[in-house]
């Protein structure tokens, strides 16, 4: 039988707010354990938790950026259920009416992926597993920093499907500034509820959920097997048992943790400490104009105005480190950018740049070097000072460590020759060496010239511009 | 709605607690009883009543964005019954 996959997502997304959701500790990510945690984060009893404004602010950003409706009258509430990481026994967060709801972000292949809503809350603390104690160790200081969960409908029907999402959610957190979308510091993080059902069928299967997915290759790796374990499953006449399972991405296949707890289950009931939060057209009205440039957005414009290929766009814009360095780059070369520094900027971010950064696993948001250093690096080619090849082997040095084009080409004498008579010598030299190659191309044989191109540039070790020498040959042969 | 023993122990594990015999018997008639007011609201027609969350008529009490201080590590262990490297030391729960 042919069975279709059904993904939906949760993603959690920490807010890059300074201080945490309910009190002025900081969100600062580490730090040495439970040095972050105040009474209201340790949820001692008497304390009192006042909400964050910007937390509200961020929220509003981010559903008006995803298409939401905004819910006008919020509150907050406790979802009761004990674990350790969670030392008030309860978490604060949105059942009834979360901030927004109704929104979709759109594919590339212009399908949406509806989103169900929006809602704030709380991080818990960490765990780690004490082999010498057999017991874990609680470091509160991840509590109470700011959550979005977004949560979308079941649209997804493949793992590619499912991390082009991610991927979109994650450049419209960073374009708003709700979040830096660090995954690798659990600044995003992905669960995933799949169920499979016979193809064509319009009753869901039974799901189970893959809690806190933190790397997109994860995701994509975690559908898959799922979806496979739950068709053979299916297929050797078992049933799917709706549950929450733990993906481990070492061993590639995931394992149950515990089954599924119902809703009413967390005891869900109003926080009586976090009075409402009215959001008025006003406030929507402000925050919406102050939204900047989002990523669907800047992909046109950079299509219409800057003439890129939709391919190049699409990679540009979707991270916000990328298009920084782009915009900054492009500008370093010349202020206002021609087109031509523009698609020029394009091309060595797209080549040398992420080539070298996926060979160092190196994040955009980690490079070492300076726009400038880029830039400058982009003037010597354009002004011929040095050429292509020469150019690769000077980036990987401004790549590593942010070194001076300008300076490493000089020190290292890698700039071409302008002078004319020594160009010339050098070619005259490489066709009394080759009288028979001249001959072959003199009687019509036309990759001679090649030949003699590569001679020549060989002789002036790189160093002279190829079409000058080019045109020098053609002129000696004719 | 009618709270039997089955309810009460499911509500026992929810709260990680343990009744006796007597007082999980005990307990199913109080619980009883609790429910039974509130089926006085049901008769009461509350059609044009918005839900009630809140008893103050207090709303958007927010902070600034501000980092403030936290307490001392040593404060916050005060209270942990068994501590270690700094963190509060727990039954095993790392699944």
């Amino acid at each position: 039988m042919q069975y279709e996959t059904v993904i939906g997502l949760e993603v959690h997304t920490e807010l890059s707010t300074k201080s945490k959701i309910f009190c002025s500790c900081t969100t600062q990510f580490g730090g040495e354990a439970n040095t972050h945690v105040c009474p209201v984060c340790a949820g001692l009893p008497g304390a009192l938790p006042v909400l964050n404004a910007e937390v509200v602010e961020r929220a509003v950003r981010a559903g008006l950026a995803t298409h939401c409706t905004i819910t006008r009258d919020n509150k907050f509430d406790r979802k009761n259920y004990f674990y350790p990481d969670l030392p008030k026994a309860y978490q604060i967060s949105q059942l009834y009416f979360p901030i927004c709801t109704d929104g979709y972000v759109e594919l590339a292949s212009g399908k949406r992926v509806r989103l169900r809503e929006i809602h704030m809350e709380e991080d818990a603390g960490k765990l780690t597993h004490d082999p010498y104690a057999d017991a874990s160790l609680a470091d509160y200081n991840r509590c109470g920093v700011p959550l979005l969960e977004i949560v979308t409908q079941p649209d997804i029907s493949c793992a590619e499907e499912a991390v082009e999402t991610v991927e979109k959610l994650r450049a419209i957190l960073q374009y708003t500034n709700v979040s830096d979308g660090k995954m690798q510091e659990g600044s995003l993080r992905a669960d995933v509820n799949l169920s499979v059902r016979p193809k064509g069928s319009q009753t869901l299967g039974t799901r189970t959920e893959m809690k806190n997915i933190n790397s997109l290759r994860a995701i994509a790796r975690a559908i898959e097997a799922e979806a496979e374990r739950q068709i053979d499953l299916i297929e050797s006449g078992g049933a799917v048992t709706q549950e929450t399972r733990r993906w481990d991405d070492d061993a590639g296949e995931s394992y149950a943790m515990r089954s599924k707890e119902d809703a009413q289950d967390y005891k869900y009931y109003p926080d009586p400490d976090l009075p409402p939060i009215h959001i008025s057209e006003a406030d929507i009205e402000r925050i919406a104009e102050s939204m900047p440039e989002l990523p669907e957005a800047k992909k046109q414009r950079y299509m219409t105005e800057l003439g890129l290929p939709a391919y190049d766009t699409n990679l540009l814009t979707s991270d916000l480190a990328l298009v920084r360095l782009f915009e900054a780059t492009a500008k370093a070369v010349s202020d206002p950018p021609s087109p031509a520094d523009y698609k020029e900027a394009s091309n060595w971010i797209l080549g040398e740049v992420l080539r070298l950064a996926s060979e160092t696993a190196t994040l955009p948001e980690n490079f070492a070097f300076s726009p400038h250093s880029l830039a400058k690096l982009i003037r010597l080619v354009k002004s011929n000072t040095i050429n292509r090849n020469t150019a690769k082997k000077v980036f990987k040095e401004v790549f590593a460590a942010d070194t001076d084009p300008e300076a490493y080409v000089k020190e290292h004498n890698l700039a071409m020759t302008t002078d004319a008579d020594a160009i010339r010598a050098a070619v005259e030299a490489v066709l009394a060496a080759n009288e028979k190659s001249v001959k072959e191309y003199k009687s019509g044989k036309a990759q001679a010239l090649q030949y003699l191109i590569g001679q020549s540039m060989k002789a002036l070790k790189g160093k002279a511009p190829a079409p000058e020498v080019k045109a020098l040959l053609e002129a000696l042969l004719r | 709605m009618t709270v039997d023993s089955t309810i009460v122990t499911y509500l026992e594990n929810l709260a990680r607690i343990r009744l006796t015999d007597t007082e999980r018997e005990k307990c199913t008639d109080d619980l009883q009883r609790i429910i039974s007011y509130f089926d006085e609201l049901d008769a009461v027609d509350t059609e044009d009543v918005l839900p009630l969350s809140h008893a103050f008529e207090q709303v958007n009490i927010t902070r600034l964005d501000e980092v403030l201080p936290s307490f001392p590590t040593e404060a916050i262990l005060q209270n942990a019954p068994r501590q270690k490297d700094n963190c509060f030391l727990v039954q095993r729960t790392v699944e």
